[in-house]
């Protein structure tokens, strides 16, 4: 069961990293446009509406987010032991949940934009 | 063996300074922290979305800060230097590629993932409409 559960974790971790690698700096890239107040023709709200109506755009982002939730959440677990927090059962709980949270909320609203 | 080894001390919280290597390592791991963070940011962004056009555009304008600004250019350059390269970096010891009796040169398949990241990246800012 150890070896299992840290197959799913280890798979989760991997995919999320590798996703976020390739992923992010055009997201992050996407908020900077949005900051610096140009923001591109696909975030207009009719567009980016249509985007996310489209069960393609919605398995895409809720997959992205997924994965790089787990991905963050694991790292960060690990990161809480290498700066000393050796709590590792109560930082898993708190890591884990908030991955979870964030999940059900972008399934949540992903479902609900029609 | 001794009864009472010596154990060297070392600081559980700061280790990491000590040594280049282990900087390098800390400063890629924190990486998770703004993967956190934009994932977040991003569900926000589509519970606005889901909240309506006023909403979306309310959501839109209140992103729009000089710190903002900054936070996102340097989040971009620090995203890419520790987690993309990174990763790229570990792809090759991660995932040794064969073909046929032969290893893949590590070189090969670290330029393969900067070509499908360049290329991804270039479609995905075609797709939104910014080139």
């Amino acid at each position: 069961m150890a070896i299992a559960k840290k197959a799913l974790v280890w798979g989760l971790f991997a995919a999320g990293g590798t996703v976020s690698s390739f992923l992010f700096p055009f997201l992050i890239a996407l908020f900077l446009l949005v900051a610096l107040g140009a923001t591109p023709e696909g975030l207009q709200y009719e567009t980016i509406r249509g985007f996310a109506s489209s069960w393609l755009g919605k398995l895409t982002v809720f997959g992205v987010l997924f994965l790089s939730l787990w991905h963050a959440a694991h790292r960060l677990r690990v990161v809480c032991h290498d700066f000393g927090i050796r709590a590792d059962g109560a930082v898993a709980v708190i890591v884990y949940s908030l991955a979870t949270v964030g999940t059900l909320l972008a399934a949540w609203y992903l479902l609900a934009i029609s | 063996m001794s009864r009472n080894p010596y154990v060297r001390p070392i600081s559980k919280t700061t280790w990491y300074l000590r040594n280049g290597r282990f900087r390098i390592y800390a400063l890629r791991e924190v990486t998770c922290l703004l993967v956190g963070f934009y994932s977040f940011l991003s569900i926000f962004a589509l519970r606005a979305l889901w909240q309506g056009a006023d909403s979306w555009n309310a959501f839109l304008a209140s992103q729009q800060s000089t710190p903002m600004v900054l936070f996102h250019a340097f989040a971009l350059v620090y995203f890419f230097i520790y987690q993309t390269v990174g990763w790229f970096q570990l792809a090759p010891k991660a995932m040794p590629l064969m073909m046929g009796e032969k290893k893949v040169a590590a070189s090969t398949i670290v330029l393969g993932h900067y070509l499908v990241w360049a290329l991804v990246s270039l479609f995905l800012l075609w797709f939104v409409g910014v080139i």
